[in-house]
């Protein structure tokens, strides 16, 4: 089978997410929900990339993702996350996006961590709503006086947003105040940031991506600059996300049509993982009984040091990577040239 | 491509797809590319039936609705005109072709002169006479048939005819902001978005290589734009059986005609123009495309074969001919062995007739023969072909003798078969295959004319797939790309095309009388269409940028017009306008955003806009809104903003004071008066503070100056008063009826706190310099 494929849906797409899997599944992930821009009337669609159903359609379309079932979704879809409470496969988004539409502003970013969503818009607020709940739980209006482009969880009472004056503000239900916790800002530039990402096991490690495409590797625990600013895209870098098992690797997409893949293991110690089972591992043997640092790669990155390797995974790509999502050793990735991408052996 | 006997797949080059397969066919293995033909698509037999109107029999009458060479049941056929089409949604597209006339607005010139073009493709061609004669045959044939009420579609003279008296109104609707419908097709969304990426890597590639691998990679696009359409129909063909609706369905049904009539002109273009394909060759090529667009044999095909006793099958002998027809000479053969067995007696016969055909020369794709070889070879193998025809030996059995015939290049043998061609061109290659298999390109002309007579006949008239592809053939490339315009609902077509001809170097000689040149014309067209859409914009910009003359201004003037809904787009919008240095633009971009902020009250996002889009004025605006808001409220808002503004301070006046007047505040929270005192009196003296602002600078001072410490220094203190005293000497020249109580005790205290600094300062000053 072909590494990647791919299929024109007719629609812009500006989200894509894998559907979660628990944690000690060992398959791929086959179920991915898409949502639209631009449209008329704009959808979110839930796609199969798995073999089952292909293989009653003649193997014609095999490994092309197929569309399950789709809604009409009123405004452009700006952000998804999915929860899986109970099995259940749920767009929590669904709802989210429609309560903040307040005076007319969009709802930029969502993020749920089972039962608690928190959305946030344009209008700079930010709110906080439960599965089980109809209302906001907890609104905090004029958060932010410039548009809030993307929030994450940090903790579980505190949240990670980025806007676009440059900061990165740390928000801590516990309080409250309506006030950030913390504000990190680059100096000077006020460049918009418009992703954020946490590592998923070394929860002070944050990567934002900028209107610049520059890529910021901060440490919330020390001072408010960040760590490493890394000169990637040429235009804005929409998304970023770390590997959720295998934080190692970073995917960031941008405007300029290019989704690059930042692989700080190559020369680091290679970290046993179940992605480098076999062969793999056993190549790099000698290199585990060098101390594992107890610094991240992506904090210790020293770019004079080359130890970082960048590949772009689309050549030729001319119009913009909207949105990206890596689960396992898939990735799916959709842009404004309303075709949707599965790679399945990235890691191959 | 993966026709007859050929094993790789056309679309390797372009989007991954994941299809690529094995499959066995006729005990052959052959890689496919499931989006390439028809015959490799999984065709379930019901399904086919389905989009066939035709009677159950394989052989659908020669002229009428069913197809005459199809697409899965739909051939290509180009609309004629608005009351052909029966959803009329063509007839709007055609309209607007008509009047030359995109969906949005224009420069003046390009319009009347696009008029001006299709009143000129509109007359019978001036440089054929025959052609012109030919038409007004047709325009005649056409009254007649319409009497006759025989159910034909009207030639191309009628369609201007019906087009001409409407042009008042065509012109009206077109000024009228119209949607572009084909561009709201779902599936001819894929068919844009798949070409604008082969479009762009078009335009990418280098010019400065070998002229061969030039060529072949030109090629290599151009079967890349034919597996995208090819792709496309497949869609729409899927959509149009899955359509519920018989409205829909039909109107998909056409879609699948109009995109099969589209790839089969693309791909006699890419022989005859981008491949250039010289005698020999050629033929081979010309084959290919015939075999490739006509392919009911595929289904008479698996009829026969499937049925029990193929050789007694009643379509036996038709899909044999239509085998040989098609110069598919291994198949014939095959079937032939299968009838062979079953006739002992008459086995000699049909050995001979079977070595004829294996023996037959065929030009080489390579090298390896001259033409003149392969004459002389076909001369050979012709008159022992004659030998066998004149001895009598097929004398016994009627099908085989006219197959020798047919071997012979006999026009009359040929024409009896014309139910099984369906089309002149299909006649043409056959004739040009067994008469004349060296035919040079500037030859076609000749055979193509008079094939399409013999064919047709006195009863018919050429449609516009017929008028297009003998345009073709007589390698007047202006023409083809005209009557595309003419005949087709959207720019697509013709856009790509032209672009893919002007990339071989064929279109230079030929400037409009207006605008830029004719490629440049038709993308702009194409771009402009796009433009109009909700969603399609995004394309257009690309094509735009390839328009070396106007492409600029037309994005200028489209790219202002896009509504922005959200701020994403917004982004997206301007980065466009930022990658290409319109400033302009990107300064009403973010003046809209700044705009709408200003309206939702989100003053600090309105604020960031305007520092983007270093817009002074609309800065001032703003600051002048935050201090309002202070003076009313007592605090400020959007701290995290105007804390951090940095050297974008320096965008106005107003927002410096903003900055600055904020930074005092802070200064004084943080308790460090005298910087905050030096800070405040600055901004008095340097003229940074507005005058109607400078009463509260100085109530602001009052703490200062009432501090247990002295923070003011002599000298400031009297700054301090000289400013107190100019404001107040201003103020009295505009203000002399009004007496504000409020105001005048202010300045009562202040001049008594000044005073009493002033006192204390000079004591302080005094005394430290005394000791």
């Amino acid at each position: 089978m072909e590494e990647v494929c791919a299929r024109f849906v007719s629609q812009k797409i500006s989200k894509a997410r894998w559907r979660p899997l628990p944690a000690a599944a060992l398959q791929p992930p086959d179920l991915f929900a898409t949502g639209s821009w631009d449209n008329e009337d704009n959808r979110i669609s839930i796609w199969s990339v798995g073999d089952v159903g292909s293989a009653g359609l003649n193997g014609e379309y095999q490994g092309e993702p197929q569309l399950l079932c789709d809604i009409r979704h009123n405004g452009d879809v700006m952000d998804m996350q999915t929860l899986s409470a109970s099995h259940r496969w749920e767009n929590a988004h669904y709802h989210a996006d429609q309560y903040t539409a307040c005076g007319g502003a969009a709802c930029t970013g969502v993020i749920c961590n089972n039962p608690e969503i928190v959305t946030v818009g344009e209008d700079g607020r930010i709110n906080l709503y439960r599965a089980d709940q109809k209302d906001a739980v907890r609104t905090i209006d004029n958060a932010d006086s410039s548009t809030l482009h993307a929030v994450t969880f940090l903790r579980t009472t505190e949240i990670l947003t980025v806007n676009s004056i440059g900061q990165l503000k740390i928000w801590d239900f516990r309080q409250q105040r309506n006030e950030p916790a913390q504000i990190f800002s680059l100096t000077g530039d006020r460049v918009p940031l418009h992703c954020v990402d946490r590592h998923p096991n070394q929860q002070h490690i944050v990567a934002t991506g900028g209107q610049d495409g520059m890529l910021s590797i901060w440490d919330i625990r020390q001072g408010t600059m960040p760590v490493s600013l890394l000169n990637a895209h040429e235009a804005e870098m929409w998304e970023v996300h770390f590997h959720p098992s295998n934080p190692d690797h970073l995917f960031t997409c941008s405007e300029d049509g290019s989704l690059w893949h930042w692989d700080t293991s190559t020369d680091v110690s290679e970290k046993p993982s179940f992605l480098h089972q076999g062969g793999r591992s056993t190549a790099y043997f000698s290199h585990s009984t060098i101390n594992q640092s107890v610094v991240s790669a992506w904090l210790s990155n020293d770019p004079t040091k080359d130890r970082m390797e960048i590949t772009n995974l689309i050549p030729n790509q001319t119009l913009s990577v909207n949105t990206l999502d890596v689960l396992g050793p898939c990735l799916v990735y959709g842009t404004d040239a309303e075709a949707i991408y599965v790679n399945r052996q990235l890691f191959a | 491509m993966c026709s007859g006997g050929s094993t790789t797949c056309e679309r390797l080059k372009c989007v991954k797809r994941p299809m690529v397969r094995e499959q066995a066919r006729r005990g052959r293995r052959t890689r496919l590319c499931s989006y390439c033909f028809p015959t490799t698509l999984p065709r379930p037999s019901s399904g086919i039936r389905a989009a066939w109107p035709g009677p159950a029999s394989p052989l659908p009458p020669r002229r009428g609705l069913q197809c005459r060479h199809c697409f899965r049941g739909e051939r290509p056929r180009l609309p004629q005109s608005r009351g052909a089409s029966p959803s009329g949604r063509r007839g709007g597209g055609r309209r607007r072709l008509a009047a030359g006339l995109p969906a949005a607005g224009r420069g003046e010139t390009l319009r009347s002169s696009a008029g001006g073009s299709r009143q000129e493709s509109g007359q019978p061609r001036g440089a054929s006479a025959r052609a012109g004669e030919r038409r007004g045959h047709g325009g005649a044939r056409h009254g007649a048939a319409a009497d006759g009420g025989a159910g034909r579609r009207p030639g191309p003279d009628a369609a201007v005819l019906r087009v001409g008296p409407r042009r008042d109104a065509a012109v009206r609707d077109a000024l009228r902001p119209e949607r572009d419908q084909d561009i709201y097709m779902e599936t001819l969304r894929k068919l844009f978005n798949e070409s604008h990426g082969i479009f762009v890597g078009l335009q990418r590639c280098e010019e400065e290589r070998a002229a061969r691998a030039r060529n072949a990679q030109l090629v290599q696009v151009s079967k890349n734009y034919r597996s995208v359409i090819r792709a496309c129909m497949e869609d729409m063909h899927q959509a149009a059986i899955s359509a519920r609706d018989s409205a829909l369905h039909s109107q998909y049904s056409i879609q699948v005609s109009i995109l099969s009539a589209m790839e089969l002109i693309w791909n006699l273009c890419e022989i005859l123009f981008v491949e250039a394909a010289p005698a020999g060759p050629l033929l081979l090529r010309l084959l290919d495309w015939v075999q490739l667009h006509i392919c009911d044999v595929d289904n008479m095909v698996r009829e026969v074969l499937g049925s029990e006793n193929p050789s007694k099958h009643k379509l036996f002998w038709n899909v044999v001919d239509i085998f040989v027809l098609q110069g598919r000479m291994d198949e014939a053969r095959h079937l032939l062995s299968k009838e062979a067995i079953a006739n002992p007696t008459s086995m000699n016969m049909y050995k001979i007739l079977d070595d004829l055909m294996k023996k037959m020369p065929v030009p080489s794709l390579g090298n390896t023969q001259t033409l003149t070889e392969m004459e002389l070879k076909w001369q050979h193998w012709h008159e022992e072909c004659q030998r066998y025809l004149q001895d009598g030996t097929f004398a016994s059995n009627s099908h085989m003798e006219s197959i020798c015939k047919i071997l012979l290049g006999d026009e009359n043998a040929i024409l009896e078969k014309k139910e099984l061609m369906t089309t002149w061109y299909h006649f043409l290659v056959t004739r040009l295959l067994y008469s004349h298999p060296t035919v040079k390109p500037m030859e076609l002309r000749f055979y193509a004319q008079s094939s399409m007579d013999m064919f047709l006949g006195e009863e018919s008239n050429p449609e516009p797939l017929d008028t297009i592809l003998m345009a073709a053939f007589e390698f007047e490339l202006h023409q083809v790309i005209k009557e595309c315009s003419v005949a087709l609902s959207n720019w697509w077509f013709v856009a790509h095309l032209t672009d893919l001809l002007d990339h071989c170097k064929l279109l230079q000689s030929h400037n409009l009388y207006f605008g830029s040149n004719m490629r440049e014309f038709l993308l702009l067209e194409y771009a402009s269409g796009l433009f109009s859409h909700h969603s399609l914009w995004q394309l257009g910009v690309d094509y735009f940028d390839h328009c070396p003359e106007y492409g600029r201004v037309y994005l200028e003037l489209h790219i202002e017009r896009i509504p922005l809904n959200t701020e994403q787009k917004a982004l997206k919008v301007l980065r466009i306008c930022e990658q290409r240095q319109m400033h302009e633009q990107v300064r009403s971009i973010c003046k809209i955003m700044a705009m709408k902020a200003l309206r939702n009250n989100r003053l600090g996002s309105a604020l960031s806009w305007s520092i983007r889009a270093k817009d002074a004025a609309f800065a001032t605006l703003i600051s002048d809104r935050f201090l309002k808001d202070y003076c009313e409220r007592g605090y400020f808002s959007d701290l995290d903003l105007i804390d951090n503004l940095g050297p974008s301070m320096l965008l106005s006046d107003r927002l410096t004071f903003l900055g600055k007047y904020r930074e005092f505040h802070r200064l004084y929270g943080e308790k460090r008066f005298s910087e905050a005192a030096r800070l405040l009196l600055m901004l008095m003296t340097a003229h940074i503070a507005p005058c109607s602002f400078w009463m509260t600078l100085l109530t602001d001072a009052l703490p200062l100056l009432e501090q247990k410490e002295v923070i003011f220094s002599a000298e400031q203190t009297y700054e301090l008063m000289r400013c107190l005293e100019d404001l107040t000497a201003r103020k009295l020249d505009k203000q002399k009826f009004q007496d504000d109580d409020v105001e005048t005790m202010k300045v009562e205290m202040l001049r008594l706190a000044l005073a009493r600094n002033l006192a204390r300062v000079i004591v302080k000053e005094g005394t430290l310099e005394g000791s």
